[in-house]
């Protein structure tokens, strides 16, 4: 039953890019804004929450600090430099944000030195839980993808049953309408901020147990997030789940099979080295595909 | 004609540097100025398509990168006498320049067609961000890639030889690769003027308008930034050189980033003021470097203000903001 067990492993890497173009999305969807720096949040998420935890015991509470964390600095980035890059092109705010990741990534080597930090899960998410008779699944993983699935109905049920929602919607196509109908949209807009930044804090926090806390992680998964928003389709929630769980699927089953099936063709050496080149290749093949077929994205929600 | 005062003085500057370097008894300058040109070239390329063409290209790095790599592998097989895998003929590689360089290019300018045909179906931030995944992609392309280092990359045993100079002569070597930035600055400046670059700043300015006129806008579009490629791979090639090793470090995405810097802080459709912000992104690192470890906690607020407050880039300040572009 490998193949299930790889096939959850996906759908697990799937919630956490969920987790990430969710909140990316929203933002660029509403504000028009390209942040960079969304890998800086998902890193501060995974420290955070990692010392809380150690230093507390309850990665609960872990969980919670880091979601604050990352909101508050994203609060602090809105207020202090993309409140001003709004009206600008796309080309500052990536600047922008550029810089921002540079400071990020070396303060947090200045406060929590170079080597990187290990977090065990809790003690009552690490055991294992038979998914088939005779097939052992880390509980923690399922943990994860609980997380994922409640972060969407939550989504949806903000975005299609609330005022906040409704604002949102409207903020992301009629801005103008908005504003004349006497909203207040900067406050809107730090708020959706801070709601994208929670949830990349979230995506961190939960990836401490899975992966090596370091500097630099926040960049590799912001490129695989943003692989997910040209799939998905950019401002739509919708879109950024079915992409997440799509890419994590996929690049999580061409690692495992990948060299297997090249196998039955090619020499074991060779079959080896091409598959490692190819696997990590995959998701970018399969965004070629969906731009070749649909350049808007799978979900196009909304006019760039 | 103040540009023309701007440009002959620079490379008259350029030009007699080494002289100077080794009269002060300093010639690590030439290999630094060597690294800034270098850069200035990539970015250069970059500015070529950024400030005529307004096509973010946040991918410019593999290009760099595919260039360095042309060069790594035509020397690698020349070292060990092996046959190039998939050829459809036999051919040991090279290591004269006439052969390496313009292959580099030619191979960056291949591969940015395929990437460009993709990438230029698609608009605005969309953009950025499918070139920014392609260069991913061929990044750990690159470090899947055992035979030729993977992740750790590949020495070079030697320099490219040209008949009658030898490039391991750190100011022969700088003098070429001014000699190549100050042909690319006249064959950009002269395209930028022609026929090609008007339509291409048609473009820029109101594409709809250019499609309406009849302009096969796109076509325009991946020639300007197949071109491009060329010029970055160039580049690359020559970096390869310099350093003699070649790594997937030349592609990773803050590559792209670093070169994109330098046109904006340079001056975003100026050709010659991203040359001037490679000098100045370059030596900001070497100062900052100097006094702290941690220099990037410094250079990230510079770049964030920079981008805030300083429009226009350095060119367009020494220019004159009217007189500019």
């Amino acid at each position: 039953m490998l193949f299930l067990e790889q096939l959850l492993n996906g759908v697990q890497l799937g919630m956490m890019l969920f987790l990430m173009a969710a909140g990316l999305t929203l933002i660029f969807g509403i504000m028009h804004l390209i942040n960079l720096a969304h890998g800086s949040l998902y890193m501060v998420g995974a420290y955070v929450t990692a010392t809380v935890s150690l230093a507390s015991g309850s990665f609960a509470l872990g969980l919670v600090g880091g979601c604050l964390a990352a909101a508050a600095c994203g609060v602090l980035i809105e207020m202090l430099a993309m409140r001003h890059l709004y009206h600008r092109d796309h080309l500052d705010q990536v600047l922008a944000t550029f810089g921002i990741i540079l400071t990020a990534n070396e303060a947090t080597k200045m406060i929590f030195g170079p080597q990187a930090l290990f977090l065990n899960p809790p003690a009552w998410l690490s055991a294992t839980v038979n998914i088939l008779p005779e097939t052992p699944y880390p509980a923690y993983r399922l943990f994860v993808i609980a997380a994922g699935i409640v972060v969407a109905l939550f989504l949806r049920h903000v975005i299609t049953h609330t005022r906040i929602g409704m604002l949102i919607r409207a903020g992301a196509t009629h801005r103008e309408m908005v504003t004349a109908l006497g909203f207040n949209i900067s406050l809107l807009f730090t708020l959706v901020f801070a709601l994208g930044a929670a949830l990349a804090g979230l995506a961190g926090g939960l990836a401490g147990p899975l992966l090596a806390i370091e500097v630099g992680m926040g960049e590799q998964i912001l490129i695989l997030t943003f692989v997910v928003i040209i799939i998905g389709g950019i401002g739509s929630v919708k879109g950024a789940l079915v992409a997440g769980l799509l890419v994590g699927i996929v690049d999580t089953l061409s690692r495992a099979f990948l060299p297997t099936v090249l196998k039955t063709t090619l020499p074991a050496a060779s079959a080896d080295a091409l598959a490692g080149s190819v696997s990590s290749m995959a998701i970018y093949i399969l965004m070629a595909v969906v731009l070749v077929v649909r350049p808007q994205g799978l979900y196009h929600a909304y006019g760039t | 004609m103040r540009h023309r005062l701007i440009s002959v003085s620079l490379f008259l500057c350029l030009a007699v540097l080494p002289p100077i370097a080794y009269a002060l008894d300093d010639p690590f300058w030439i290999t630094i100025a060597t690294r800034m040109l270098i850069y200035g070239l990539a970015a250069m390329s970059l500015d070529f398509i950024l400030g005529y063409g307004a096509m973010v290209s946040f991918g410019h790095a593999a290009f760099f990168g595919l260039g360095a790599y042309v060069v790594g592998v035509l020397t690698h097989h020349q070292f060990y006498d092996e046959i190039i895998p998939f050829l459809p003929f036999d051919w040991t590689g090279s290591v004269s320049a006439l052969v390496q360089w313009p292959l580099a290019m030619l191979v960056a300018g291949l591969v940015a067609l395929v990437i460009g045909a993709l990438s230029l179906r698609t608009q605005g931030v969309y953009f950025i961000m499918i070139t920014l995944a392609f260069a991913q992609m061929l990044y750990f392309f690159m470090i899947g890639l055992p035979d030729y280092g993977g992740e750790d990359g590949l020495n070079l045993w030697t320099r490219s030889e040209i008949w009658g100079l030898d490039l391991s002569d750190s100011s022969q070597f700088y003098y070429v690769v001014l000699v190549l930035v100050g042909c690319w600055f006249l064959l950009s400046s002269r395209m930028v003027k022609s026929r090609f670059g008007r339509v291409l700043i048609g473009c820029q300015q109101n594409e709809p308008r250019m499609q309406t006129l009849g302009y096969p806008v796109t076509r325009y579009k991946l020639t300007a930034f197949v071109i491009s490629a060329m010029g970055t791979g160039l580049a690359g090639a020559l970096a390869a050189n310099q350093n003699e090793f070649v790594s997937p470090s030349l592609m990773a995405w803050t590559t792209s980033g670093e070169l994109m810097v330098m046109v904006i802080l340079g001056g975003m459709g100026t050709l010659l003021g991203p040359l001037l912000g490679a000098f100045l992104l370059l030596s900001l690192e070497e100062v900052l470097a100097g006094w702290t470890e941690h220099w990037m906690v410094i250079l990230g607020p510079i770049l964030v203000l920079s981008v805030l407050f300083a429009r226009g880039g350095l060119y367009r300040f020494l220019a004159g903001k009217r007189d500019a572009k």
